[in-house]
């Protein structure tokens, strides 16, 4: 399965509205440092990659984690998964 | 005649507003079955019964907000097959409580006024099933067939199943349907088990608002990606009975916690504990499972409490009429902070005696349900002490406020990279701040200290835990408070 970057992201951001509701996805700054953002606890960030595993298929490694920081690290990392 | 009265789901709580009944005059019901669902100021909670029997009279409708204690129903005894327990239950309170507001003038026999109306939308499950198809593809919950009728007691369900089948809706949900007048079961549902949450019901009555309703979404799969997609149109009653909602909260945390400050004379004491060993096991463990069954810091901590409680019982229990009575079992109230303010501690049952991997699929379970505002009323009544993680938002330690009638609070602090001193040499080590807020009625300071030591030293052999490690797979029992 091969995906372009803007439905991965789309994806991103309904899992994490999912998540956090109250989150506005426009607002959110892809560079940024993406759990301080939207107040992501350790348990919200695995329902978050949960979630992602579930709609994507992908499977991120714990050691993975320490990569994963802004949403567009997040993107590169599924991109390079998912190729 | 067997009263349901409305219990105290919490320390903080005196009244409830009855959302919505699960069941109806006529209708066999089961110990541990979930009944009602009662909003407090927290969350809409889902209350369960612990008797058997036959309904006869609701006496309390949705809407009405009445006192702890009210009696809301009346059952009888299964005449075929009377339960020796329910025989057991006092009578009295009946007559007591017969002046209730919102009672009074209700006779304690069924009336045709003392049942819902029938205009209102179908509570039961087996009606929508046939009438109302979802208007848009969900992904079909795994519901058994809705057998809930006494007509067939060969068939009879778990009281787990039952639960189950009941809720394609979240509670929450469902009240804010009601809010906003949309239909639940026309909803296409994003949460655990292709239910329907608050958001999925806000994004179709956002969608209703802009004429979009009704219409299958073309994609199956990503349902909730309409959340997303909708545009951002204000919803001001929602606004407004969140800040209500977060008014009464603030309310009911100042109250508990103001009797605790009052009653309990607290003492406190911290410990700083060398979380390598227990990380580095944590980390192998996780390497060998799937990614929905990796177990977080948050569970092995809380597991190591319980067992180190084993050694100073007079830390697990409740404090009522002026005696301490310990608890067998350890059900560790967990503090979960809410999205947009404020906390509940629902309890995890049995933490104790549960293994790892199905404490962390509880955990997740119930931290999920804690936020959507759909917890279940043995949850909110029986911890036996509170754990608090206050380390994840940063903070390098946390000094509690024992939630009464608990008798303890362990918090645990960030986990960090810290310069660590050990057999001569100095390292960087992940170091955590355990501490214990305690009650000096019960306990003191040497026992604490006693805990504290040994949840130091357990979480230096985390592999003890290994050869009781379990799958995540059946997460769910019923608790029976007792």
């Amino acid at each position: 399965m091969s995906l372009d970057r803007a439905s991965l992201k789309s994806a991103a951001l309904a899992q994490l509205c999912a998540i956090a509701p109250e989150v506005d996805p426009q607002e959110i700054v892809s560079a940024r440092p993406l759990r301080s953002q939207v107040d992501l606890d350790s348990m919200d960030w695995l329902h978050f990659l949960v979630g992602l595993n579930e709609r994507l298929g992908v499977e991120i490694p714990e050691s993975d984690y320490a990569r994963l920081v802004t949403l567009d690290n997040l993107l590169d990392y599924l991109q390079e998964k998912l190729a | 005649m067997i009263p349901f009265e409305l219990p105290s789901l919490g320390a903080d709580m005196e009244d409830g507003t009855l959302l919505e009944w699960l069941i109806k005059p006529g209708d066999t019901v089961h110990r541990a079955q979930v009944v009602a669902i009662v909003d407090t100021s927290k969350a809409a909670v889902e209350v369960e019964i612990w008797q058997d029997g036959v309904v006869e009279a609701l006496l309390v409708m949705p809407g009405e907000k009445v006192p702890v204690g009210t009696v809301l129903a009346t059952l009888r005894e299964l005449s075929q097959a009377p339960a020796p327990e329910a025989k057991a239950t006092p009578q009295g309170p009946t007559a007591a409580r017969a002046e209730v507001p919102g009672v009074s003038g209700q006779p304690a026999v069924p009336t045709p006024a003392a049942q819902p109306a029938g205009s209102d939308e179908p509570a039961q499950p087996a009606e929508p099933a046939e009438t109302a198809q979802p208007a848009l593809p969900a992904p079909a919950p795994a519901l058994p067939p809705a057998t809930t009728s006494s007509a067939t007691p060969a068939a009879r369900p778990t009281a787990s199943a039952l639960a189950q089948a009941r809720h394609p809706v979240s509670p929450a949900a469902r009240k804010r349907a009601h809010e906003l007048d949309v239909d639940p079961e026309r909803i296409a549902g994003t949460g655990p088990h292709g239910s329907v949450t608050v958001a999925d019901v806000e994004t179709a009555a956002r969608c209703r608002s802009t004429e979009a309703t009704r219409r299958p979404v073309p994609v199956p799969a990503p349902a909730s990606d309409a959340a997303t997609a909708a545009g951002p149109h204000p919803l001001p009653p929602a606004a407004a009975l969140a800040r209500e909602r977060q008014k009464a909260m603030r309310k009911a945390i100042a109250a508990a916690m103001t009797r605790s400050k009052r009653e309990i004379p607290h003492y406190y004491l911290a410990e700083q504990i060398p979380m390598g060993v227990a990380l580095d096991w944590l980390q192998q463990v996780n390497a060998g499972r799937p990614i929905a069954e990796r177990i977080l810091p948050a569970a092995l901590l809380l597991k190591m409490v319980a067992l180190s409680l084993r050694r100073t019982p007079e830390l697990n229990g409740l404090y009522r009429d002026g005696e301490f009575i310990p608890s067998e079992a350890v059900h560790a109230g967990v503090a979960i902070s809410l999205r947009g303010g404020g906390l509940v501690a629902p309890a995890l049952h049995d933490v104790a005696t549960k293994p790892l991997g199905r404490l962390m699929s509880e955990l997740s379970d119930l931290v999920r349900r804690a936020r959507a505002g759909s917890l279940r009323s043995s949850e909110m009544t029986d911890p036996t002490l509170t754990v608090t993680n206050l380390g994840e938002q940063g903070v390098a330690s946390v000094h509690g406020v024992i939630y009464p009638p608990q008798v303890a609070l362990v918090g645990f602090g960030r986990i960090a990279q810290t310069a660590w001193a050990q057999n001569g040499w100095l390292c960087a080590l992940p170091v955590v701040t355990a501490s214990l807020a305690a009650d000096h009625r019960v306990s003191d300071g040497h026992r604490g200290a006693l805990f504290l030591a040994e949840l130091r030293d357990r979480l230096q052999q985390p592999q003890a835990l290994a050869e009781s490690l379990g799958g995540a797979e059946n997460p769910q029992s019923p608790q029976s408070p007792a």
